[in-house]
């Protein structure tokens, strides 16, 4: 038989006899979309993309001047 | 110039981070720990074929698979703060922590998820053997990604194998071999997946004493409780001397963090080790007489001993980091006032560095990228405002480090006794060994967090030793931005946590299924 066939038969049959394994997946599926589709999105985004820092200079830029503002005077 | 970052902000931050950081090493030891337990009881089965064996580790790698599902990405919400909380630090370090954080993502992802698979649907579909090979690369994988992981942190307490940039304002690695083999980074992993084998002892322990104590499945019970107390036993020993070698970097290259650990205020020669003691709540500064410990029984020379294997070896205390001027193999050590100034001077010569950059005056520009190189191991110093701020939370790492030591004397106790009591099989059915198993199990736990809390409580204010403090590593956002996702996770937490106590209690209450023989 064709070993592509196999691994995915292999998937196929493994994830159809589950018993615990439902449940297991399912919360790891209802996880992953709350990190991903919930928090990244509207709580987690990228700070310096978020600011307008595109490109790689203004993130240096950006950086820099917060670092140098930011040192006792 | 000096634009300050609400005090609140930084708390609030570190809050969230602590949060989500403890919340993953709940899930991560017991995998690594359970995973090589799992390895050894398959490893019987494969050797002796006695199907009991094969029940045994169907049983333990159940319980397994919900801790991983439940804790499977917990550990990518620490890289959504890293984007978002703290974006100047994600930046500074640059490739030395995107570098192994992508070669452990490489791993999780094509070792663990490849090799869970065939674990869990391989059995009677694969060969004995290579099932038995997905189990231990299974394993195996997952210490390999805590290696990276641990690498990353190693370099945050002793940052090695770089060379700051002041064009891409990044740290640029320079050395990987020094990055992923430092002492700090070879002790930290060593130390910390041996904690991690000590969880899945006590873990596999207290839930087999539980059987016992409901007297079901005692061959089962007694079978894993044999493997556990051996494990256990030569782990908890390893991980003692482990720890050792991490006070010993402690002393060398985080001082503070080690007179936190003490309340040690002013150091001595022949310096004892607090074996306990209370701190006095009445010390208000580091150059007051009032005495940090209170009621302390103390290791005479321990603590000089530890630090520089000679009892002779003088341990500087908080007070003296602060005044320098004390012995190092460097010759005296700088006070905290002159690594301030010496830090100032490295950001002020960035400053000027990128000024005279943009106006093209090359010679000007040279002249200060290296005023720049000279002083930046004092880099982070220059956004200090008192000496006062170099001091961690002394109570704290005070409490979290006895714990910690304190529990682990107690597990190579635990594990002699309960392996002497498998040979002595009358003993395993005393309630009062069975109920000491069960506790074991949050015991193991709350050592493990405190071993944390102590690494990176110590290590404050810094984010990087030396180069970058908390308060210049975040990100300029709303405290009540984050303050909002804190109480997010939390809920989030809470739930998770609980959906998996609850499914791995249901599950351990149906116990090992199938017949033994």
């Amino acid at each position: 038989m064709n070993p592509i066939r196999n691994v995915l038969q292999f998937y196929t049959e493994g994830f159809r006899n589950m018993n615990l394994g439902k449940t297991l997946w399912a919360i790891i599926l209802i996880k992953l979309a709350i990190m991903f589709l919930i928090l990244k999105i509207f709580f987690f985004p990228n700070f310096l993309k978020e600011n307008h820092k595109i490109s790689t200079e203004e993130k240096q830029d950006y950086i820099s001047t917060e670092l140098i503002k930011r040192a006792n005077p | 110039m000096n634009e300050t970052i609400d005090p609140s902000l930084i708390d609030w931050s570190r809050a969230q981070f602590a949060l989500t950081a403890m919340y993953h090493w709940l899930f991560v030891p017991l995998t690594l720990g359970l995973g090589l337990i799992m390895a050894l009881m398959e490893t019987a089965y494969y050797v002796t074929e006695d199907l009991f064996w094969k029940r045994t580790v169907k049983f333990w790698m159940k319980l397994f698979g919900i801790n991983f599902a439940i804790g499977v990405a917990t550990g990518i919400i620490l890289e959504f703060e890293f984007g978002t909380n703290w974006s100047n630090y994600s930046w500074f370090v640059g490739d030395i922590f995107g570098a192994p954080l992508a070669i452990e993502g490489i791993l999780a992802f094509f070792m663990e998820s490849t090799f869970v698979a065939v674990m869990y649907f391989g059995w009677n579909k694969v060969s004995k053997k290579f099932h038995l090979a997905s189990t231990w690369l299974t394993t195996i994988g997952a210490t390999l990604s805590a290696w990276w992981i641990l690498v990353a942190n190693a370099w945050m307490q002793y940052p090695v194998g770089m060379e700051f940039n002041p064009d891409t304002v990044r740290n640029e690695m320079n050395d990987f071999l020094a990055v992923a083999f430092s002492p700090v980074a070879v002790n930290k992993f060593i130390h910390t997946v041996l904690s991690g084998w000590v969880l899945g002892a006590a873990f596999v322990a207290g839930i087999s004493f539980w059987f016992l104590l409901k007297k079901r499945e005692t061959e089962f019970a007694v079978a894993s409780l044999k493997i556990a107390a051996w494990f256990g036993l030569i782990a908890s020993v390893l991980c003692a001397i482990a720890g050792d070698g991490s006070a010993y970097n402690v002393g060398r290259v985080q001082p503070m963090k080690l007179a936190a650990m003490e309340a040690l205020y002013e150091g001595h020669t022949r310096q004892g080790l607090i074996a306990l003691g209370v701190v006095n709540p009445d010390k208000e500064a580091y150059n007051d007489s009032t005495p940090p410990v209170l009621l302390k029984l103390e290791i005479p020379n321990m603590l000089s001993w530890l630090v520089g294997r000679d009892i002779q070896t003088f341990v500087p205390g908080i007070k003296d980091i602060i005044d320098g001027g004390y012995p190092t193999t460097n010759g005296l050590a700088l006070s905290a006032a002159e690594k301030m100034k010496k830090g100032r001077i490295a950001i002020d010569a960035l400053a000027h560095y990128r000024e005279a950059v943009t106006e093209g005056d090359k010679e000007r520009a040279q002249l200060n990228r290296n005023l720049l190189k000279e002083n930046y191991p004092y880099f982070g110093y220059g956004y200090l405002n008192k000496p006062e701020e170099l001091i961690p939370n002394v109570p704290l790492n005070f409490y979290a480090f006895r714990i910690m030591v304190g529990l682990g004397g107690y597990f190579i106790l635990f594990f002699a006794l309960v392996l002497v009591a498998c040979y002595k099989n009358k003993w395993l059915s005393g309630k009062f060994l069975q109920w000491v198993g069960i506790l074991t199990i949050p015991l193991a736990y709350i050592a493990g967090e405190a071993g944390w809390i102590v690494s990176e409580a110590g290590r404050q204010p810094w984010a990087i030793q030396d180069v970058l403090p908390n308060s210049a590593a975040i990100s300029r956002l709303d405290v009540s931005s984050v303050q909002t996702t804190f109480f997010v996770f939390v809920v989030l937490f809470a739930v998770l946590l609980l959906a998996e106590i609850r499914i791995m209690l249901r599950e351990i209450k149906k116990g090992p299924e199938g017949e033994s023989h």
